[in-house]
């Protein structure tokens, strides 16, 4: 279905997310890169060792738990828009979950927007309490929302009303 | 006549890559492109591109143009021509061009390197002639170059690379995409490129084709349908969608009329999406003197673009007697990057196609 519809089923994402408990200890990126193709940047934007795609630069990337910091350049540099780093360890209700989001107008801090899921659905309204833009990250801005636990799997977009 | 050593003709990644190469190792350059600027296909590319460090992924393809062109700068063995079009390539080595629409002159460089690039095949539907119905390059253009809205609501048709990065450019430029169809079955561009479409709610119907266009003096509705494994529209299936452009986006094919007409052998390889050179591991085709590189000899990427560009260039600068101390580092060093490039699934066809023309 996948190849069909470019949404990855539910035991696709899942299973690229860390266990909830390094979740809970602190973010780290879920690298959503399901297909060989012929890129690296992840690999080499990362300081921290945190992404591997080896020599043949068409293998999957692969995340290595331990070294990764969430620190989420990646998330500015991958061309597919593939990376997003989740943090478990906020809060017990709420996950935050940074996304790369390269539309305008941007949110501010402190807006309500519309949480979407991989599809583009609406999952519920999430708050964005980060932006970060900085010219290293090249008109890839990062937006970090806090939502809902139970979301934790579903949410990969917002929609920000004009 | 005006004479010249090596002539590199079109100033896409390729042009721009031999350019360089050909520079590097000594030889007097001179670069002949059609349009006002360099870059080829890369000036109105966006989006950040997929490749390894060497080939600046994870750059856009609008900085990546700038970048070349700064290397280029660096040299005072090159020349270009802008706004300059190569209009014949004969058998004694001349080549002639058309300044500016008014001034015709002849060339005779000692070698060539042609790298012209690829044009859009089009898509055969009854109205497909209603203004509205754009290619996607024309898409791209009017909104990255230019900076105009092509329309309020768009069909896009074709799910390959350039069709899902011009639908996520069209919604980045506040454009509404309806849904992006594409005749096979499954989707044809990256899936993380796709993945980020659909994510904005844009669906991408596969087996699917734009069965009509409606409209009086413009399109006003698209109607499509669903296609079986013989791409035979099913009856019955048909869905209307209400836009007011439908970008055509099914392929590009190589545009290498100079090359035949030189009289370079060609080879119908529908893996590297039409007519290419036969060509030898240095990029010279069957015609002495005459290199390819780039999209002419099968469309592929601007990554592989690239390092075939300055392949060609390096080894067309040697032919005429500009040969860099290190040439057989910088050839090896090249080909292992297009190997790397072209080691994983997406590239088997593109593998399997130079094989037909590499002699
Ligand atoms: C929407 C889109 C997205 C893409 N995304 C990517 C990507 O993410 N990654 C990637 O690696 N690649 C990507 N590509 C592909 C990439 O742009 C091309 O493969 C690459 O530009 C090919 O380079 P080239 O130099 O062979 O040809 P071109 O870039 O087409 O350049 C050819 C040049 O030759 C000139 N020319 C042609 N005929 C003549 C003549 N007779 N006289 C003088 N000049 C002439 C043309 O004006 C042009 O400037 C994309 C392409 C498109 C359209
Ligand atoms: S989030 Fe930071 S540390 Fe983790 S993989 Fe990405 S770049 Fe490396
Ligand atoms: S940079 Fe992104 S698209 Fe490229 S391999 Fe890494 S995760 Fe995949």
């Amino acid at each position: 279905m996948f190849e069909k519809t470019g949404i990855p089923s539910k035991e696709m994402v899942t299973g690229k997310f860390p266990s909830i408990e390094r979740i809970n200890k602190g973010p780290v990126a879920v690298v959503e890169c399901y297909k060989e193709i012929p890129c690296n940047p992840c690999e080499t934007a990362c300081k921290f060792n945190g992404i591997n795609v080896g020599d043949d630069i068409n293998n999957i990337p692969v995340l290595n738990i331990d070294n990764c910091t969430g620190c989420a350049v990646c998330l500015s540099k991958c061309p597919g828009l593939a990376i997003m780093v989740v943090d478990g360890s906020k809060s017990e209700e709420n996950v935050q979950i940074k996304i790369p989001y390269e539309f305008l107008p941007l949110p501010e801090r402190g807006d309500i927007v519309r949480g979407l899921d991989r599809e583009g659905k609406y999952v519920a309204d999430v708050t964005v309490v980060n932006v970060l833009n900085p010219k290293s990250f090249d008109r890839t801005p990062v937006i970090t929302i806090e939502a809902d636990r139970k979301y934790i799997y579903e949410l990969r977009n917002i929609q920000v009303e004009a | 006549m005006r004479e010249a050593d090596l002539v590199v003709i079109g100033g896409g990644p390729a042009g721009l890559c031999a350019a360089i190469s050909a520079a590097e190792s000594g030889a007097r350059v001179l670069v002949i492109e059609r349009n006002k600027v360099l870059g080829g296909q890369l000036v109105k590319q966006t989006h950040m591109f997929f490749g390894s460090e060497k080939q600046y992924a994870s750059d856009r393809g609008i900085d990546i143009a700038g970048m070349l062109l700064n290397k280029l700068g660096c040299f005072n063995n090159v020349e270009i021509l802008t706004e300059t079009t190569v209009v014949g390539m004969y058998e004694d080595g001349v080549i002639s061009v058309l300044h500016k629409e008014d001034v015709y002159y002849k060339i005779k460089p000692k070698a060539v390197v042609v790298s012209t690039g690829a044009f859009e095949k089009a898509l055969a539907f009854p109205n497909n002639d209603l203004p509205g119905i754009y290619g996607a390059g024309a898409v791209q253009t009017l909104m990255n170059v230019h900076g105009v809205k092509p329309g309020d609501k768009v069909l896009m048709v074709g799910a390959g690379n350039i069709g899902l990065i011009v639908s996520y450019q069209l919604i980045q430029a506040g454009v509404e995409v309806a849904a992006i169809l594409d005749a096979a079955p499954r989707i044809g561009g990256y899936l993380v490129h796709a993945s980020k479409i659909r994510r904005m709610g844009v669906p991408i119907l596969t087996s699917h084709t734009v069965k009509e266009a409606i409209g009086k003096d413009f399109v006003e509705k698209a109607i499509v349908s669903q296609v079986d494994e013989k791409f035979r529209p099913i009856a019955g299936t048909e869905k209307e969608f209400d836009v007011d452009v439908i970008c055509i986006s099914v392929g590009l094919t190589p545009l290498n009329e100079l090359l035949s007409m030189r009289g370079c052998q060609m080879k119908y390889v529908p893996q590297l999406s039409g007519f290419v050179p036969i060509r030898d591991e240095n990029y010279e085709t069957t015609v002495e003197y005459v290199f390819a590189a780039g999209d002419a000899t099968g469309v592929e990427e601007a990554s592989a673009a690239m390092v075939e560009g300055y392949l060609a260039g390096l080894c067309a600068a040697s032919k005429i007697g500009c040969t860099p101390d290190d040439f057989d580092e910088r050839k090896s060093d090249y080909v292992k990057q297009l190997n790397d490039l072209r080691s994983g699934p997406v590239s088997r066809h593109i593998l399997s196609g130079i094989e037909q023309i590499v002699i």
